[in-house]
Parts: C-alpha cells; structure tokens; sequence
C-alpha cells in the first residue's frame, strides 16, 4: 500500500510529462515553448527522485538532480537569454496547422502503447507501466521537430525527446549507469551552447533563424 | 597505461590550442599533437600485437582488441598527416580571406577533440561511453563544417547537427533497450553495460530486446556511417567545410560510426544464436549496405560539385563494408577490413589533392577545373591517381578487397551480385568521366602559387599501392585475428 501510493504520484506524473508534450505540440510562441521545457524537466526530475525514494536506488538520486539543473535551471535561463538577445519571440505557424498536429500525435501515442507493451512486460521494475508514456512522448517530440522550421522549436524538440529517453531508461530499468548519464548530460550540455553560438552565426549570415532560408542544399 | 597517453594527448592538445591556439605556429603544435597521438597509438598497437586483447582500467574500461586496436593505428595515421595537409592549407585559406585567426583557433582546437573523441569512442569498452564518445564527435565537428560561414556552410552544419542528433538519440533508446536486457543477467550498475561482460553472457540475454535494441542502434549509429536512406547530411557537410574536415570525416568518422554497429552486431547474433547466414542483423546490414551502393552509385552521376561527388563515393564505399560485414564469416570480414583500410586512405589523399585543385581554380565546380596536369601536374598526378585507386583498377589495394567482396558474395549471395556490379561500374563510368578533363582537358587556369603540400597524397597512395600489391604476413594475420573478433 506504501509502495502503491508513490507509484500513484509517479504515474500522475507520467501523464503530466504526456500532457505537457501535447501542449508543447500545440504552443506558438517560443518563450511559451521554453516554459513548458522546464516544466517537462520538473516533472521528469520529481518522478525519477521519487522512483530513487522507493526503490533504494541511490544513483537515481544524481540522476534527479542533474536533470534538475540541467534542464529545469541552466537550459530554460539559457534559452530564454538566447530568445531575448535574438529577439526572435513571435507567434510562429508551425508547417501543419495545429489540430492536424493534433490528430496525428494521438496516433502515435496509440503506436507507441503498442511497442511498448512487450517490452515493459518483461520489465521488473515497478515503473514499467510508463515505458509506454516514455515512448510516446519521444515520438511526440520527434513530431515536434518535423513541423516547426524555427531553429530554436527544433532544438527544444530534440531535448524533449531526450527527456523522452531518460524516463524510459528511469521507467524500463532505473535509469542508465551514473557514468552513462553523467556523459548524457555533458553531451547535451555542450550541444546546447554550441548552438547557442550556432543561432548567433546562422542569424549573422541569414538575418533570421527560419530555416526556410535554409533549404538551398538540395539534389538537383 | 599507452591507452591514457593516446586518449590524454589529443585532449591536451584541444585545450592547449583553445587556449593559445591564435599564435602562429598552431598549426605546426597541431601537427606535434598528432605525432605524438600516432606515437602512443603506435606503441600501443606494438603491446597489442605482442600480448593480444586486453582489458585496461578498474572494472575494465577500456578494451582493445585486434580490431579496434588496426582502426585506432589508421585514425591517429589519417590524422597526422592530414594535420600535416591542413598546416599550408589553412594558411593559404587565411591568405585568401575566407579564414581568420579566431576561426583558427577554433578549428585547431575542435580538430584534436574530434580526434580525441574518436579514440575514446574506439578504446572504450562501455557501450554507454560509445555513445557519448560518438555524440562527442558529431558535437565538436559542427562548428567546423560551419567554419567559412557562408549561407551554404551554416545550412549543412545545421543539417549534420540535427540529422545525427535525431540519429544519434535512436542509438541512445537501442543502448537503453541494450541495458535493460543486460542488467537482467549481469544486474545493474556500471558493468552492465561493459561490452567484455556483454559479450560473455550473449547467449542468455533476452533475443527480442536485443533485436529492437539492435534495429534502433543499426538505424542510430547508421547515420553517421552515411547508409541510405539515412545519408542525407553526408554530402553537405563533406562538401561545405574545410577540406581538412572533409578528409577526416570520410576517412575516419564514418570508418567509427560502422565500429559501433559492428560491436552491437557481435552481441545480437550471440543472442539470437544465429551466426553466419540467417543473421537477423547481419541481413539488415546487408540490405541496407547494398541500398547504399546502388542510391550512391546513381547519384554521383548527377554530381557537379567535385566533393559532393567524391562524398557520394564515401557512401558508396561504406556501403560496401557494411555490407561485407553483413555477409559475415572469415573472407568477407577480412575483405571488409582491408576495404575499410583502403578507403580511409584513398579518400583522405582524393580529398588533399582536390583541396588544392579547388584552391587554383577558385571554384568547387567541376566545370571551373580544367587541365591540371599542365598548370599543377603534382596535383593532377595525385587526383588522377588517387581516383583510379577507388575505382578498384588493379594494382591498388582497393581493387584486392572489392574483388574479395565480389567473389564472396556471387559464392553466398549470388543475387547481390548483378546490384554490385552495376552500382561499381556506373560509379566508375561517372567519376572517371568527370576527372579526367578535370586533369587532361584545355585549361586557361592559372599555375598556384606557392608549393602545394601533397607528401601526404603520395604517402597514402603509395601504401594503398603496397598493400595491393602485397600484404605482409604479420599483417594479413592482424587482419584475420581482427577477422574472428568480429564471428567470422
């Protein structure tokens, strides 16, 4: 009954995570977007904590934290910086309109549940029920990616579906060995600056960070 | 302990060049840095041939074995002397206007991470660190194929980025998967996902994990090896940065990312104890080696950019190994390696003298090169020739390791055969046709200016000359050991 409790508040959370990819899908201004990053990590940190409470997985612990300052601190501030000093914060229409969008990640959401279901049935770890939410929410990410052609919406995509892939390591087998997420992290980390440097040279040479203007390199 | 000196050098050297990288001589420190990484990798290669696979470190942390210790030998050989290339190069880029100190010192800098990540990426015997090391090396590139900041550059480096991103994060869900399967048998923490522990306990790990995990780690670490349909960022960013940078992307990265796949291939067949021809992975690589070749092939004809065409031909020529390392068993993977070995060399010397050749013309374009032999004949010599080496014409070592792959594969798998030589033989019609007025035609170019630096294209073509030539005893049993690492 003990145990059941906390599984409680870690699926409450899992769905947050699935509800806020949905938002996320469905947000025009990039400020927003950022918001609703850090709130994914929120909520992606206080579930892997509570899984490391009751479990006995101290390691999990680290993990919690690093993703706390990681993606709930020092990304967020960094990008709504980044927004600022680009003054790129308008309302964007994403490349399908928005409940088409929509539609097609309630598909995948289905698609997902699918393959997951296997897998977390040979899973013994007492999260296994969100693999499913794990999956989903990296496929909703990667749903995100393809119909923004802003360069920093694509950015926070591939961080969400990171985010994704945490919780199904969290979910599937307590999460990843310290020394592989320390790395993960570090990986994203220096990814997320040299962006950073990245949107201030693509903005120097092409006066605006759609990646429309970014379409020349093509087969002929 | 030569293991820390090849991994620490590299990495001393991007800080000491991110640090003091603007001075003048950086480009001759950068060369010193890659000597002394070939150095370590040297001795290292000598105490692996003495004493055989080992394991290095705490619980084991690095591994190396007679296959990845050849690819560590060639990465830290390609990287040397192309820092020998990029030193008069770069400088005459600087001369030119399209490069200043800043950017310098930034891409001396990222080029010894880059090396640096490569080698932990190879010696590390983690399949988590392999991912890392890997995204290491895709995330120290960016800025360099971005390096000239034209509209052109900043479109592929953004390409690279984000394509290898999205690849790269489908390895991290096929380690994950990996993990969960391994942790049922070795329990979790640190050594669960210890490819030495792994590949001890093969047989009993979870048969369906493993071929989800090897699907999403194939798929992953396939982008970067520049596989169809996943190659789109290849041509761009081989095109559209520094020469130098193409040179190690082609001969290097690409020969990493492949290792990677070929790690995880070991385990799965393990797993699914189907080794040889109903090889679940090695039927997906063959599949998608031989889409490579095919897709490759009929798109270098379309080509007018001489280093997207020539990047075409990477993919084509990883195809191939990917490929052979699909079609398992002693010949093949012995003829994968050397092709391997073949390539690196050949494509980085292709790329050193077409870096000169567009320097004198001015253009990229293969209509704005004409007639080399005349104005530069060591530059028409060296991309004459080095093109002829990987088209497979005989006595280059290219042609040794193609034709074993060939005759294996009409031996196994007869139908592949006609899609293999169709692809090599328009390749070769379309590239040959292109070069050969690049270096024979009517030319009013003007001669260069100043001594291009192409010791470096005549090392590599020479060695590729040898070893098609003759392979020396104590190296083809390298290659064989190498071989049977690999299940063959």
């Amino acid at each position: 009954m003990f145990l059941a409790y906390h599984l409680q508040v870690v699926n409450l959370l899992a769905a947050l995570l699935l509800l806020i990819s949905f938002a996320m899908l469905s947000q025009r201004r990039i400020t927003g977007l950022v918001t609703l990053f850090a709130w994914q990590g929120a909520a992606l940190s206080l579930s892997t904590a509570i899984v490391a409470w009751s479990t006995g997985q101290h390691h999990l612990y680290y993990s919690a934290a690093l993703t706390f300052i990681l993606k709930v601190l020092a990304m967020p501030w960094y990008f709504y910086r980044l927004v600022k000093k680009l003054n790129v914060d308008r309302d964007v229409e994403p490349m399908i309109n928005i409940p088409t969008t929509m539609l097609i990640g309630i598909a995948l959401v289905i698609f997902a549940f699918n393959l997951a279901l296997p897998i977390s049935q040979m899973s013994g770890t007492v999260t296994r029920s969100t693999l499913g939410i794990a999956m989903a929410s990296v496929l909703l990410a990667f749903l995100m990616m393809i119909t923004r052609s802003k360069a920093i919406p694509q950015v926070i995509g591939f961080l969400a579906m990171e985010n994704g892939l945490f919780f199904a390591a969290t979910s599937a087998s307590y999460g990843m060995p310290l020394v592989v997420e320390m790395g993960v992290a570090l990986d994203v980390l220096v990814g997320v600056f040299v962006l950073g440097i990245f949107f201030f040279q693509i903005r120097e040479t092409f006066d605006s960070l759609d990646l429309k203007h970014m379409e020349k390199l093509k087969e002929k | 302990m030569e293991i820390y000196w090849l991994l620490g050098i590299p990495l001393a050297g991007g800080v000491f060049l991110a640090l003091w990288g603007s001075r003048r001589n950086a480009p001759e420190i950068n060369a010193l840095f890659s000597l002394l990484t070939l150095l370590a990798a040297a001795a290292l290669t000598m105490r692996i041939i003495a004493e055989g696979p080992m394991t290095v470190g705490g619980e084991g942390w690095f591994f190396i074995d007679p296959f990845n210790v050849f690819l560590v030998a060639l990465t830290a050989f390609v990287a040397f002397t192309t820092a020998l290339f990029s030193r008069p190069y770069m400088r005459i880029e600087k001369e030119h206007g399209r490069l200043n100190d800043q950017r310098l010192r930034l891409y001396h800098s990222s080029y010894q991470i880059f090396i640096a990540a490569m080698l932990l990426a190879l010696t590390t015997n983690n399949m988590g660190i392999l991912w890392v090391s890997m995204e290491a090396a895709t995330l120290a590139t960016v800025l360099l194929v971005s390096l000239y900041r034209t509209p052109a550059s900043l479109e592929a480096a953004w390409k690279y980025f984000i394509l290898c991103g999205v690849g790269i994060a489908q390895a991290l869900f096929g380690t994950i998967l990996l993990y969960f399967a391994a942790e049922k048998v070795l329990g979790s923490g640190g050594t669960a996902l210890l490819w030495t522990h792994l590949n001890g306990v093969k047989a009993q790990l979870e048969p369906t994990v493993l071929q989800l995990a090897f699907v999403f780690l194939l798929v992953g670490y396939g982008t970067k090896v520049g596989l169809a349909p996943l190659h789109n960022w290849l041509p761009d960013a081989h095109a559209e940065g520094p020469t130098p940078v193409s040179a190690v992307l082609s001969g290097l990265l690409l020969n990493v990312a492949l290792y990677a796949v070929m790690r995880s291939k070991v385990l799965v067949d393990g797993a699914l104890g189907n080794e040889g021809d109903n090889s679940m992975a090695g039927n997906l690589m063959m599949g998608f080696g031989l889409l490579s070749v095919v897709v490759a092939a009929f798109l270098i004809k379309r080509q007018t950019d001489v280093k997207r065409m020539f990047a075409y031909s990477s993919i084509e020529h990883m195809g191939l190994v990917t490929f052979a390392f699909g079609m398992g068993g002693p010949v093949a993977s012995f003829a994968g390696l050397l092709h391997m070995t073949m390539h690196s060399l050949t494509k980085s010397a292709i790329f050193f003298a077409v870096g000169h050749a567009t320097q004198s013309a001015g253009t990229q374009l293969m209509e704005g090169i004409r007639g080399l032999i005349k104005t530069n004949p060591t530059i028409g010599w060296g991309l004459m020739l080095g093109t002829v080496a990987i088209l497979g014409v005989p006595p280059f070592g290219v042609f040794a390791s193609e034709f074993l792959i060939i005759t294996t594969a009409m031996h196994e798998h007869p139908w592949a055969t006609p899609f293999l030589l169709t692809a090599l033989g328009v390749a070769f019609a379309s590239i040959f046709g292109k070069v050969q007025p690049m270096v024979f035609g009517e030319t009013t170019l003007p001669r260069l200016p100043y001594q291009p630096a192409l010791t470096p294209v005549f090392i590599h073509l020479g060695l590729v000359l040898m070893l098609g030539l003759f392979i020396p005893p104590y190296l083809a049993a390298w290659y064989r050991q190498a071989a049977h690492m690999l299940g063959g």
